[in-house]
């Protein structure tokens, strides 16, 4: 018996070069043993038809690069196994951000809300001659959070990020956002928090927990949100 | 002309805090009215009335429909944030939810008094 397979794509082209309008192409491949998860026959794809575009570095799901809209669900190419996936396997950008080419998207929305939350320790003290330390307690605190490799699919699937993403942070953006507020080396809790006491800025969320159930690193905005929400009310109560 | 992105109006949460105490308030008035109206006798004009005149429930009855407005001016507040892109157009119908809530709420009193 042949270990090789057939699997029908129906894969988002658009070329804006070429095509007037995206259109949906099917097309199959043969995949050999080796080729495990759809980012492989993605790859074995592009072999076939070599003006297929997609982004992709890693392959083991910790550069966040190949995430795209997969049978209806973001999610990361490298980390879904061809065994589990209904075909034919339909495959779209992330949803709601301009599309490059294919499944192509431009994340500088994406990035610039990371960056708005300033995703970095703000510590005004003078650097130690080592490293400033935390106790196990206070570390444990950052897990669940410092995880998240900004594949974009949890803001890409946030309807609140769909309708405002020039002023909804995003889950991701948010979830930075608590991480840097829930680190006890950092000084700046009260300017993050003012900065996030917006309608729009962290208000936008209305928990529908999209983000939870797309985050290929199984992490949970929605919970570091309410969070957020919880030191407001401790500030301001 | 590039539009910037405006944002950081710096207020939000005391709405999201107050949308979570009014549905509280809604959510135990509920259960005190269908407590009441399941002890009445029965369901007469005068057995109606008679729930309603009590101080309590007139004073339970107004903070029921205080909560419920508030409640409701923050949600539609925010599907029109949603929906509605035009600033302007925005301030208009802002300004007529909440001129609609406020004389609803004048309306729940003179009707509640004069029982």
């Amino acid at each position: 018996m042949s270990s090789k397979r057939t699997v029908n794509f129906k894969i988002y082209r658009y070329d804006p070069d070429k095509d007037d309008k995206p259109y949906m192409q099917d097309i199959s491949v043969e995949l050999e043993e080796s080729d495990k998860k759809l980012l492989d026959a993605l790859v074995r794809l592009k072999a076939k038809d070599d003006s297929l575009s997609f982004r992709r570095s890693c392959r083991e799901g910790v550069c966040g690069s190949d995430a795209m809209n997969i049978n209806g669900k973001n999610g990361l190419a490298c980390l879904t196994s061809m065994d589990e996936i209904a075909q034919p396997v339909t495959i779209r950008p992330l949803p709601g951000l301009p599309v490059i080419r294919d499944v192509i998207v431009d994340m500088t929305q994406f990035f610039k809300q990371y960056h708005s939350i300033k995703p970095y320790l703000v510590n005004n003290d003078p650097a130690p001659e080592r490293e400033r330390l935390q106790s196990p307690e206070d570390r444990e605190e950052l897990n669940g959070l410092y995880e998240c490799i900004l594949c974009a699919c949890c803001s890409t699937s946030c309807p609140s990020f769909w309708w405002n993403p020039d002023k909804f942070v995003g889950p991701a953006g948010l979830l930075a956002a608590y991480r840097f507020l829930a680190d006890t080396r950092d000084q700046a809790t009260s300017e993050r928090l003012d900065n996030l006491e917006d309608p729009y800025r962290l208000f936008r969320c209305h928990s529908i927990m999209n983000c939870v159930d797309v985050c290929p690193k199984g992490l949970n905005p929605t919970k570091a949100i309410g969070k957020i929400k919880d030191m407001m009310v401790r500030r301001a109560v | 002309m590039v539009k910037p992105v405006i944002v950081g109006a710096h207020y939000g949460f005391r709405d999201w805090l107050a949308q979570r105490v009014t549905a509280v308030v809604m959510a135990l008035y509920t259960v005190i009215f269908a407590i009441s109206a399941l002890m009445l006798p029965d369901a007469s004009y005068e057995n109606w009335r008679g729930l309603f005149s009590a101080g309590f429930m007139k004073f339970a009855t107004f903070l029921f429909f205080m909560s419920l407005f508030y409640h409701a001016w923050i949600g539609v507040r925010d599907i029109f944030m949603d929906y509605i892109k035009p600033t302007g157009v925005r301030l208009v119908l802002h300004s007529v939810v909440v001129l609609l809530l406020v004389g609803y709420a004048g309306w729940v009193g003179q009707i509640l008094w004069r029982l």
